[in-house]
């Protein structure tokens, strides 16, 4: 038991990785806003939101360290997407394949 | 434990490692279930943008692009503050530390700022959750998060005042690092927010 | 006390300390855990207090003994307090409380503050739904749109309530896996887990990620009814429809939520009277995990009726039929840890055979639900009262009780007395298959639900289901009444009774405070029955 040490090391990330994530989320936003003054059609919603989603993993594997974190917490971060795009996914399917659409 | 800043149940003291991790743990848990509350409102935005789509298109531009885009700023830098913050409390540095909270507190307080105003801009021209679905959700969405914000920042505020007592140090600062995540949690939600009202109606 | 010299070798039981403020107060989960036991137990009186006066009025055809509008209010409300203040929290927040610590060999839960917590936001949504009985709702627990918009009777609060709950929930679910994963005694590994550690830790999971889905619908009908937003009305683009998707989507995997836990009771109760290892424990084990996640892909098969599409309709019926398979692979394994054992029929025995048999003529019939041509016929009759009785009393209830008769002496220290409880449990058996069995019959000739009145052909089943009714409340009166007087005046427990091998029954009984003297080293699982002496 002595060799294990009680002060868990954990991971303290540089400022300037920060800085850097920091840059690459306001160049992202940049994109987006820009590219909503364009006409894609149905492009754009799927630039939006793949923008986003890249965002949004960037901010939970830098800034909320997910990236240094155990398998158990990945689960659970994980899970409860999938079960979103479960309720989504679903839901849709029955609205959208309704014979009479209400 | 030491600093004796964490007092136990009956008096049983839990291994520091320990209560570190399932502290970050159970907020990770809580974060699920937050994605999932905002989820009914996700899928109710993805079912009647599906139906919808003129409604959404038209509608959309009533909202002020810029202000999104400036409170999409203010929330993204108050993410690298809060992480900043936490990292300068596990080199223990706690004025450092101090003031980054302050200053993700002063964003938070922005944001709200600018909401107010399109908030008040929306009922001047007698625009309600009642008006139409678009706005409901629009309504709803940036409501719930705003409720995310005042929870974030009354959190952030305690905080601030137990840093500056000097509560926390390089071993201990647990509560920073997980009040940190919920902080976090509140800019995630607004990263799609934002495209998903403002954008691409 | 004061006699003791060797401090740290006093025993001081965890009831020992008296007073009001030590019971609202404590962080103890023992304690938390009796706060819990007391409330539910009282709602579901309360409960069943209403549903004998359901069954009353269907004693005859016509509503002679209340009016229509009150037979509506009277279901709504033994429905919703059943549902969401009793078996919800139920087994989960009661014993899960009493026996994960004491199971996996910790002092306490991970987050002993954040638990008590969850009791004032369960007592704070209590308090709401009661001022919300000023005007009580008459939607039926399920609050479905559009009636539940526009009906004038007080929906938004007794939602309100049940949103509250919801978080009660949501934090014990939180608690619990926290716990599982983080305070387990060296030595415990997965595997070495009693079994209803494994059902708590499912439960648990669907605790904390179906619940928020529950709360946001019930969130957003309260707009619809306060700041008119129109999701759920057609009238302004919206789709009721949309509601129930919502709904079921926590309220399937809310009857798991209602269900794993007393599983987790069974597998423990079966192998100590049996005096035989549990026969396959990672099949019973892993089944938990399965139920529990395929329950989140059946939720439409409650609305083959609403309107939803074929494919849809589908889709969810095949997936329906998924959840058999580990749940008949409960059903097996318990089965076959009962085959040559050397069985023992105490009490707590009773209700573990009980529910076996019970559960699965419930989760038979549930089959037949699941069967999309059946349900048009069965949907909304007395065949789906009669079959979700059977899962809930005949299952969730009968494992409740179980529990009970189980860990009575371990949690208070004392006896009941065992031929009464015997008596209580033939009452008990004999009136809930009286009551419910001839619904079954009732349903498949056409009966339906939630009316107070009915056609004069289905007056015998409808009495006799009445008669049932009263031996049940008689029998459920005899196990309150004689587990009360245990308490006062039982025989002191010893510290292990039955002979068992797990964890909580190797402190005294009642636990001391702090639950171990030493946090124990695990060395094999709990299960070893029949091997030696
Ligand atoms: C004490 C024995 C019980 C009796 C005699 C009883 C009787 C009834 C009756 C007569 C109804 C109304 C059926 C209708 O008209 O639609 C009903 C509905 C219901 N009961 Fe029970 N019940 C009992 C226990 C329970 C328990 C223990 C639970 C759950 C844990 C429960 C859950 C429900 C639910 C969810 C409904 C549906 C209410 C609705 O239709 O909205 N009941 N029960
Ligand atoms: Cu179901």
């Amino acid at each position: 038991m002595s060799t294990h040490s009680h002060a868990e090391e954990h991971h303290i990330t540089s400022n300037k990785t920060y800085i850097v994530v920091w840059a690459a989320l306001m160049v992202m936003t940049a994109i987006t806003v820009y590219v909503s003054y364009i006409n894609f059609g149905t492009f754009n919603i799927v630039i939006a939101l793949v923008v986003a989603s890249i965002k949004a993993s960037i901010v939970a594997l830098y800034f909320m360290h997910l990236k240094f974190e155990d398998s158990i917490t990945w689960v659970f971060a994980l899970f409860p997407l999938s079960l979103l795009a479960l309720l989504i996914g679903m839901t849709i399917t029955d609205t959208f394949t309704r014979t009479i659409v209400p | 434990m030491g600093d004796g800043s964490v007092e136990h149940s009956h008096g049983h003291h839990m291994d520091p490692a320990v209560e570190y991790s399932s502290s970050k743990l159970g907020m990770w848990l809580f974060l699920g279930t937050e994605i999932l509350l905002f989820g009914g409102l996700f899928a109710a935005y993805a079912i009647f943008r599906a139906k919808y789509p003129e409604m959404f298109f038209e509608q959309h531009v009533e909202l002020n692009k810029k202000m999104g885009a400036v409170n999409t700023c203010i929330l993204i830098f108050s993410s690298l503050t809060m992480a900043m913050g936490v990292s300068a409390m596990q080199r223990g540095k706690q004025k450092v530390t101090a003031i980054l909270i302050l200053i993700t507190i002063l964003c938070g307080l922005g944001f709200g700022v600018v909401k107010y105003f399109e908030y008040s801009a929306k009922f001047h021209h007698h625009i309600y959750p009642d008006t139409s679905i678009f706005f409901s959700l629009y309504f709803l969405m940036t409501g719930l998060h705003m409720l995310h914000v005042f929870i974030g920042l009354a959190i952030l505020a305690v905080l601030f005042v137990l840093t500056l007592k000097g509560k926390f140090t390089a071993k201990y600062n647990t509560p920073v690092e997980v009040g940190g995540l919920y902080w976090h949690l509140v800019d995630l939600i607004w990263i799609y927010l934002f495209p998903l009202l403002y954008l691409i109606g | 006390m004061a006699n003791h010299t060797i401090a740290h070798n006093v025993y001081v039981p965890f009831l020992e300390k008296k007073g009001i403020l030590s019971w609202i107060l404590t962080t103890d989960h023992k304690r938390i855990g009796i706060l819990y036991l007391i409330s539910i137990s009282f709602f579901f009186l309360v409960a069943g207090v209403f549903a004998l006066l359901l069954r009353y009025e269907l004693l005859t055809p016509a509503s002679d003994f209340v009016q229509p509008h009150t037979y509506n209010v009277l279901f709504t409300l033994h429905g919703s307090i059943m549902v969401f203040f009793f078996i919800v929290p139920g087994l989960a927040a009661s014993f899960g409380n009493f026996l994960i610590p004491l199971m996996i060999g910790a002092p306490d839960v991970a987050f002993p503050k954040l638990n008590l917590g969850s009791y004032w936001i369960y007592l704070l949504g209590t308090v709401i739904v009661l001022i919300a009985l000023a005007k009580p709702a008459d939607t039926g627990w399920t609050f479905y749109t559009p009636y539940s918009a526009t009906t004038d009777t007080d929906v938004v609060l007794i939602t309100l309530g049940v949103f509250v709950l919801g978080f009660s929930s949501i934090l014990t679910g939180l608690n619990f896996i926290v716990t599982i994963h983080k305070m387990r005694a060296p030595g415990m590994t997965w595997h070495r887990l009693p079994l209803f550690i494994w059902a708590s830790y499912a439960t648990a999971v669907l605790q904390l990620l179906a619940t928020p889905v529950v709360g946001i619908t019930l969130l957003l009908l309260i707009t619809e009814r306060t700041l008119g937003v129109g999701f759920f009305d057609p009238a302004k683009g919206g789709d009721p429809v949309l509601f129930q998707n919502f709904f079921w989507f926590y309220s399937h995997p809310a009857v798991y939520i209602m269900i794993i836990p007393a599983m987790g009771v069974i597998s423990e109760i079966i192998p100590v009277f049996a005096r035989k290892p549990i026969f396959g424990y990672k099949a019973i084990a892993y089944s938990s995990l399965g139920i529990a996640f395929i329950s989140f892909l059946v939720w439409a098969h409650h609305m083959f009726t609403s309107g939803i599409s074929d494919i849809a309709a589908t889709i969810f019926s095949f997936l329906t039929f998924l959840v058999a398979i580990p749940t008949a692979i409960k059903v097996f394994n318990w089965t076959a840890t009962l085959y040559k054992g050397s069985i023992h029929l105490h009490s707590a025995m009773l209700y573990a055979l009980a529910f076996v048999f019970l559960f699965t003529i419930g989760g038979l019939t549930g089959l037949f639900l699941g069967a999309l041509a059946a349900d048009i016929h069965l949907h909304d009759t007395y065949f789906v009262v009669a079959h979700m009785h059977y899962v809930m009393i005949g299952g969730t209830v009968m494992g409740f009780f179980g529990a009970l008769h189980f860990w009575y002496p371990k949690w208070f220290g004392r006896m009941f007395n065992e031929t009464v409880a015997k008596i209580a449990w033939f009452f008990i058996f004999i009136g809930f298959n009286v009551t419910f069995f001839p619904q079954f019959f009732l349903g498949v000739q056409g009966m339906p639900r939630r009316y107070a009145t009915y056609p004069a052909e289905f007056e015998s089943l409808m009495s006799l289901s009445t008669y049932g009714s009263w031996i049940l409340g008689a029998g459920i009166i005899i196990m309150t009444v004689n587990l009360i007087a245990g308490l006062i005046n039982g025989e002191k427990a010893p510290q292990n009774p039955y002979g068992s091998l797990s964890l909580e029954w190797q402190v005294p009984s009642p636990p001391p405070l702090e639950n171990f003297e030493e946090i124990p080293h695990v060395t094999d699982w709990s299960y070893g029955y029949g091997k030696k002496k």
